[in-house]
C-alpha cells in the first residue's frame, strides 16, 4: 500500500479545504475505498478522515414533512431505526439486503451513495478500464460481461453501480445535501450519479472538495409506506450484489394508479428512475397488464451490452413482481431475507 | 524400552475404552473461540521481516524487466528477490522424481506459465512496505496467447489419471451394451474450475539457524513437506523443524507445500532473517492447486426393467502446461451402478494455469454430479422413480472389478433418508409440485461413495509411573476435529480416561502421521495410535504378569484389560493393578510402545473398500426469475466406526454444504483473453452463505467393517460433497423441468 497522509479536521470547513487539494479522498466506513486502496485501484495521496465529524450522523425530521439523513449514519443504524423503517420501508428492505451485517455495521449513508463499480475489470489493474484511467478502453466489452449494463451504457463503459440502497431513494425522489467551496447545495439523487458515455471517469455530480453531508427525503415519500417493495435477484441468499432489482411505491385508490414510483438496480452505472414506466402507471387500474405494460416502457431502452440479454427480461419480469408485491402491501415487519424473491410471494414464510 | 506391534493384529491384551463413540466437543474450541490458537501467521520471532509476492498479470511468456531499483529504494524495503538474486536450490524446482512431486514455481527464470505466478518476492520492515514495493517492481512482460478454457488446445489421452490410474478402463462390451438396451441416454455436462477458499491463506513464517531451518506455516502432511524442503535444500529432514497445530482449512490446498511457501524459506535464507510470508487473497488463485474444469458425456442404455446394460462415462479435463494432475472424475463410474458393461475415458488439455491439485473429493466431487444427473435423467427415460432406478441398479459387487465390498451400507442409507426426507409421496414427473406460496417444488437424490484408503502412519504412547499416559503423532487438525478424535482414540488405546492423556500433535519432530487427506487420517493414524497404545499396554502387562508381586501374576496366557488406568485379569477381574502400581514397582518412570497405520495389503486385494451415503434434497425455485434455495437437505452415511459423532456429522454437513455450493454458487470466472480470473475475492467467488442452507440434517448409519482396520474406520471427510451436488441439480429439475447441463445452475438457465 503506497504511503499516504492521514488528516482528521475537526470542521466540516477544514475537511473540504483538505479535500480540496489534489489526490485526496475522504475516509467514512472505509468498506470500499480501503479495499480498492489495497488492491491499487486508487491510491489517494491524502486521506481525510472524517467518520468523527460531529452532526452528520443524525436522523431529523424536517418542518415541511421530510427527512434528513446525515452522511455518516451508519446502514444499519438507520435500517434499525423504527420510524425510518415504517415511514420507507422500501428503503430499510434495500439496506439490509446489501452486503453482510458486518459491513452494513461500518457503511456510511454518503460512502453507499460513493461506491464503486464491482465491475471486475474496473478491479483488475491489468485490465484496460476508462473509469480507472481515462482513454484506456473498457476490457468489460468482449469480456465477462453477464452481469453488465442493459441501460445507459456507452462503449466506454458497461459497468454498473452496486448499491441497493440508492434504488428506492431514486425512485422517492431523495436529494444530496453537498457542501463544498462555495457553500451547501442541493443535487437530486436523479442527478447526482452520471452515465459513463464518454467520460465514465466522472461518476457523480461532486466537485473537488465537495463533501456530501446529508440525503433529504421529501415529505411525499413517505405516502408510499403503505404499498412499497424492494425486491433483488440475486446468485446467493444473501452477501451478493444484485443480478438486477427493482423498488415499486404506489398510491392505489379505488383500484386506480394514484402515484406511482419506480426504480431499477444493477441495470445502469446509476440507480435508474423508470419515469416512462411510471407514467403507464399513473391513472391505471393496478393490475397485472397495467404492470407488464409499465414494465415494457421500463425496458423498452434497454439493450445487452454483451452476454447480458437475460437480465432485460429479468429486469422485466422483477418490475412486474415488485409493482405487484406494492399493490399488496407493505409487509408489516421486514421480511427475514430482506428483498429475496422467497419472502415476496404473499404469505411466504420467513423462516431463515 | 519399545515395543513395535505389527498392523491388525489381535493381541492378547485388549483395551475397553469409552472414549471413542462419544459426541465431545473439539478440544481446541476453547482456545479458537478465544483467539488464543497460534495459527502460522501469529508467529513474529525477533527480527522478523515480511515478504509479499509479486505476481504475474500474464498467462504466458516471460518477464521482460523489473524495477527492482525503485523498489529497494522504497523505505524500509530490504531486498528484492528475482531470479538473479535467488539463493541456489538442491534440486531443480522442475523436477518430478514420483507423480507425488508436483512442480513449483520458485523463480527458477523469467517464463511465466499461469496468472498470478510468482516473479519476485519483496522483503522489508513492514507488510506496507513490502506490499509497495511489490507493486514498484512495475513489471514489462514478452507476452503470449492464453490458453484458457477446453477448447484453446490440442486434446490427447493423459498418460494417467488422479493418482495413477489408468486413463481409460472398460469392462464389458459398452457398444453392444448400448445396442441391446431398449432405452438409451446421452448428455453432456461442464464443471467450471473451482479454487479451494480455505479461511487460512497459504502462509508461512520461516527462521533459518545455520543449516537447521524453523517452520511454521499450515500444512497437512507435515513429513511430506519436509522431505519436500529437505530435497530442495538438500539439508537433512531432522534439521528442519516445521509446527502446524492449527489449519484454518486445508481442502487439499495444503497437501503438498507450494511453491509460495518454500519461496517463504528461500527469502528468509536471502536475507538471513526470519521473514513471514503471508498470501493475499487472490494470489491463492493460481500457485496452490485447483479442481480443474470438466466437460463430461455420460451414455448409458437400459433394459425393459431399467436395469444399465450399458455405461460410458467420458470426461474432459485440463491441467496445466508444466505438469500433470488430471482430475479423475469418470472413475466416479466405477463404485455406484452396477453394469455388464462400464467404459470409463479422459481426455486433457494443457493450459495456462496454475497445476490443478486435489480439492475436496477430486474426481469424485466433478463425476458424481454428471453421473448422478445422467442417472437421473436415465431414470425419467424408463419412467421410473429415480430412487427405484437406483436400487434397481444397486451394485451388490464393485462393477468394475466384481469384488466384494468390505460392507456396503447403501441400501440402509437410501431407506432412512428417505424416510426422513419423506421421499415416498414424490410426483414422478418434473414441475408438478408447488409449496403454498407458489415457488416451484422439486425434490433429488444423489448417491455418494468415497474409497475407504489408508496410508501410512506411526504414534507413540507413553505410560507414566504417575498414571498418566502421552501419545504422540504429527497428525494434522484442518478444522476436522483431529485433536478430539485422535486424543478419544488415544484414550482408549492406552486405557486411560480422555484427561489422563497428554495428546500431541501438529508437529514434524513427532511421529509421521502420514497425509490428513483421501478422508484416511482417522484410519490412518487412528490405527497408528490404536497398536501403540496396545504396544505399550503390552509392555505394561509383561511386567505386571511376570511379577509374583503383582495381583496378575500368571494372567499371561489368559490376557489381561487395560480399563481406568489399571490392568484387570481377564478371567478374574477382581485381581487388577493401577499402571502407577505397576510401573513404580518396576522402578520405571515411564514405558513406552509405537504403533503403525497402514492398509492391509492383503484385504485390499480380496475387497472393495468404500464409504456409502445417500442425500436427498428439497429445491425452490422462484417461477418467473429463476432464482434458486436449497430448502432442505437429508444425507445418511455409513462410513465404519465414527469415532465422534458430533465431529463426523459437523463433516457431513460442511460437505454437504459444498455440494450446494458445486451445484449452484462455484466458479472461477476466467476472462478469455488475458487467462485472468475475475473474481477471485470472497465477495464475488461465491460460495453458501447460511442463508442459503436453511436445513441440513446427517444421518449416521451404522456400519461394522471387519475388513478395513481393525478400528473399522473409512473416512468421512469427503464423501458429504458427493452426492449432494447431483441430488440439487436433480431437484431443480424436478422443480423446474429443465435439466441442468452446466454448473453452477444460473438464472438464465432457468428463466424459460
Amino acid at each position: 500500500m503506497r504511503d499516504f497522509d492521514y488528516i482528521r479536521p475537526a470542521t466540516i470547513p477544514d475537511a473540504i479545504a483538505a479535500a480540496a487539494e489534489p489526490g485526496s479522498a475522504y475516509l467514512a466506513g472505509g468498506t470500499n475505498l480501503l479495499d480498492l486502496m489495497k488492491g491499487g485501484i486508487t491510491s489517494p495521496e491524502r486521506i481525510v478522515d472524517i467518520s468523527r465529524l460531529p452532526e452528520l450522523n443524525r436522523i431529523e425530521r424536517l418542518e415541511d414533512g421530510g427527512l434528513r439523513i446525515g452522511a455518516l449514519v451508519r446502514n444499519a443504524d438507520l435500517a434499525h431505526d423504527a420510524a425510518f423503517a415504517k415511514a420507507y420501508p422500501m428503503v430499510a428492505e434495500a439496506l439490509l439486503s446489501g452486503a453482510s451485517a458486518q459491513l452494513r455495521n461500518a457503511a456510511t449513508v454518503g460512502g453507499n451513495l460513493l461506491q464503486r463499480t464491482r465491475c471486475s475489470y474496473f478491479y483488475d489493474t491489468a485490465s484496460a478500464c476508462n473509469k480507472r484511467v481515462s482513454g484506456a478502453g473498457c476490457a468489460a466489452l468482449g469480456g465477462e460481461n453477464r452481469l453488465h449494463a442493459v441501460l445507459g451504457w456507452s462503449d466506454a463503459c458497461i459497468a454498473t453501480h452496486p448499491s441497493d440502497f440508492c434504488v428506492p431513494l431514486v425512485a422517492l425522489d431523495a436529494v444530496v445535501e453537498i457542501e463544498g467551496k462555495q457553500g451547501r447545495r442541493h443535487v437530486t439523487l436523479a442527478e447526482f450519479h452520471l452515465l459513463p458515455g464518454e467520460t465514465p471517469q466522472r461518476e457523480n455530480a461532486l466537485e473537488p472538495g465537495d463533501l456530501i453531508v446529508a440525503v433529504r427525503l421529501p415529505a411525499e415519500a413517505a405516502s408510499f409506506a403503505a404499498n412499497a417493495r424492494y425486491l433483488k435477484i440475486r446468485e446467493r441468499t444473501s452477501y451478493a450484489f444484485a443480478v438486477v432489482s427493482a423498488a415499486a411505491a404506489l398510491v392505489v385508490d379505488g383500484g386506480k394508479i394514484r402515484a406511482a414510483r419506480l426504480a431499477l438496480g444493477g441495470v445502469a452505472a446509476k440507480p435508474w428512475r423508470a419515469r416512462a414506466a411510471e407514467a403507464v402507471l399513473l391513472g391505471a387500474d393496478a393490475n397485472e397488464a397495467t404492470f407488464a405494460g409499465a414494465a415494457d416502457a421500463a425496458l423498452a431502452d434497454a439493450s445487452p451490452s454483451g452476454d447480458n440479454a437475460f437480465k432485460i427480461e429479468l429486469a422485466r419480469r422483477i418490475v412486474v413482481r415488485a409493482l405487484t408485491s406494492a399493490q399488496a402491501g407493505t409487509p408489516e415487519r421486514l421480511p427475514a431475507l430482506p428483498a429475496s424473491p422467497f419472502s415476496s410471494i404473499p404469505g411466504a414464510r420467513h423462516d431463515a | 524400552m519399545t515395543l513395535e506391534l505389527s498392523l491388525n493384529q489381535q493381541p492378547a491384551h485388549t483395551r475397553q475404552g469409552s472414549s471413542i463413540g462419544q459426541p465431545l466437543t473439539r478440544r481446541d474450541g476453547f482456545l479458537k473461540v478465544t483467539g488464543a490458537a497460534r495459527y502460522a501467521a501469529d508467529n513474529h520471532p525477533s527480527g522478523m521481516l515480511y515478504a509479499v509476492l509479486a505476481v504475474s498479470s500474464i498467462a504466458r511468456g516471460r518477464v521482460a524487466a523489473l524495477d527492482v531499483e525503485a523498489a529497494k529504494a522504497h523505505k524500509g524495503v530490504v531486498e528484492v528477490m528475482t531470479p538473479r538474486n535467488r539463493p541456489a536450490l538442491a534440486a531443480d524446482p522442475d523436477a518430478k522424481d514420483h507423480p507425488f512431486m508436483f512442480r513449483l514455481d520458485l523463480l527458477q527464470n523469467e517464463e511465466v506459465r499461469y496468472p498470478n505466478q510468482t516473479i519476485a518476492v519483496v522483503i522489508a520492515e513492514t507488510l506496507e512496505a513490502a506490499t509497495e514495493g511489490a507493486a514498484l517492481l512495475s513489471p514489462r512482460y514478452e507476452a503470449l496467447p492464453a490458453r484458457v478454457g477446453l477448447d484453446d488446445a490440442e486434446s490427447f489421452v493423459p498418460r494417467g489419471v488422479g493418482v495413477g490410474n489408468p486413463a481409460v478402463q472398460h469392462k464389458g462390451d459398452v457398444e453392444a451394451g448400448l445396442k441391446s438396451a431398449k432405452t438409451r441416454i446421452e448428455a453432456t455436462y461442464e464443471t467450471p474450475a473451482q479454487y479451494h477458499n480455505a479461511m487460512e491463506p497459504h502462509a508461512i513464517v520461516a527462521a533459518w539457524d545455520g543449516d537447521k531451518l524453523s517452520i511454521d506455516t499450515p500444512s497437512q502432511g507435515l513429513a511430506m513437506a519436509q522431505g519436500r524442503i529437505s530435497g530442495l535444500f538438500g539439508i537433512a529432514p531432522q534439521n528442519i523443524h516445521i509446527r502446524s497445530p492449527f489449519l484454518g482449512g486445508g481442502f487439499g490446498s495444503k497437501g503438498m507445500i507450494s511453491g509460495p511457501q518454500v519461496l517463504g524459506v528461500l527469502a528468509a535464507r536471502l536475507v538471513g532473517r526470519p521473514v513471514k510470508l503471508v498470501l493475499r487473497r487472490e494470489q491463492m488463485y493460481g500457485p496452490v492447486g485447483h479442481r480443474a474444469p470438466t466437460r463430461q458425456t455420460l451414455r448409458m442404455g437400459m433394459d425393459g426393467e431399467g436395469r444399465l446394460t450399458a455405461i460410458h462415462h467420458h470426461a474432459k479435463t485440463a491441467s496445466s502446461t508444466f505438469d500433470d494432475f488430471f482430475e479423475p472424475a469418470a472413475d466416479a463410474s466405477h463404485t455406484l451402478y452396477a453394469s455388464p458393461a462400464i467404459t470409463t475415458s479422459h481426455e486433457a488439455v494443457r493450459l495456462d494455469t496454475g497445476t490443478p491439485l486435489f480439492m475436496r473429493a477430486p474426481g469424485e466431487a466433478t463425476g458424481s454430479i454428471a453421473l448422478e444427473s445422467a442417472i437421473d435423467e436415465a431414470a425419467h427415460a424408463c419412467g421410473m422413480d429415480p430412487l427405484e432406478f437406483r436400487l434397481r441398479n444397486y451394485a451388490e459387487v464393485e462393477p468394475m472389478t466384481g469384488k466384494p465390498f468390505s460392507s456396503k451400507a447403501l441400501r440402509e442409507c437410501y431407506s432412512q433418508a428417505a424416510k426422513a426426507f419423506g421421499w415416498a409421496s414424490r410426483p414422478l414427473q418434473p414441475r408438478l409440485m408447488r409449496d403454498a406460496d407458489g415457488f416451484l417444488t422439486g425434490w433429488g437424490v444423489g448417491t455418494a461413495t468415497f474409497p475407504a484408503i489408508m496410508f501410512q502412519a506411526e504414534a507413540r504412547a507413553v505410560l507414566k509411573a504417575d498414571g498418566s499416559g502421552l501419545m504422540e503423532t504429527g497428525a494434522q487438525d484442518m478444522g476436522q476435529g483431529a485433536w478430539t478424535a485422535f486424543a478419544q482414540i488415544a484414550a482408549d488405546g492406552l486405557g486411560l480416561d480422555i484427561d489422563q492423556v497428554d495428546f500431541r500433535a501438529g508437529s514434524s519432530d513427532l511421529p509421521n502421521a502420514g497425509i490428513a487427506g483421501g478422508s484416511g487420517h482417522t484410519a490412518t493414524a487412528g490405527m497408528a495410535i490404536h497398536n501403540a497404545g496396545a504396544a505399550v499396554i503390552a509392555r505394561l502387562a509383561d511386567l505386571a504378569t511376570g511379577n509374583e508381586a503383582s495381583p496378575l501374576f500368571g494372567a499371561d496366557n489368559e490376557g489381561v484389560v487395560a480399563r481406568g488406568g489399571r490392568l484387570y485379569r481377564r478371567d478374574d477381574e477382581n485381581r487388577s493393578e493401577s499402571y502407577a502400581e505397576i510401573l513404580t514397582r518396576a522402578g520405571l518412570t515411564e514405558i513406552e510402545g509405537h504403533g503403525k497405520g497402514a492398509p492391509d495389503a492383503a484385504s485390499q486385494e480380496t475387497y472393495a473398500k468404500h464409504a456409502h451415503g445417500a442425500v436427498f434434497a428439497e429445491v425452490k425455485v422462484d417461477p418467473d426469475f429463476g432464482q434458486i434455495r436449497v430448502t432442505r437437505l437429508v444425507g445418511a452415511f455409513a462410513a465404519g466406526r465414527v469415532i465422534n459423532p458430533r465431529l463426523v456429522r459437523s463433516q457431513y454437513y460442511g460437505g454437504m454444504i459444498w455440494g450446494v455450493s458445486f451445484a449452484l454458487h462455484e466458479e472461477a470466472i476466467t476472462d478469455r483473453r488475458s487467462g485472468r480470473i475475475q473474481n477471485a475475492n470472497l465477495a464475488e467467488y461465491h460460495v453458501p452463505v447460511n442463508a442459503d442452507v436453511p436445513s441440513v440434517e446427517a444421518i449416521l448409519i451404522h456400519e461394522d467393517d471387519p475388513y478395513v482396520n481393525a478400528l473399522g474406520i473409512k473416512g468421512v471427510g469427503e464423501i458429504g460433497i458427493i452426492g449432494t451436488a447431483g441430488a440439487v441439480a436433480n431437484a431443480v429439475w424436478h422443480a423446474t423441468g429443465v435439466r441442468p447441463r452446466r454448473f453452477p445452475i444460473r438464472i438464465e438457465d432457468l428463466l424459460g
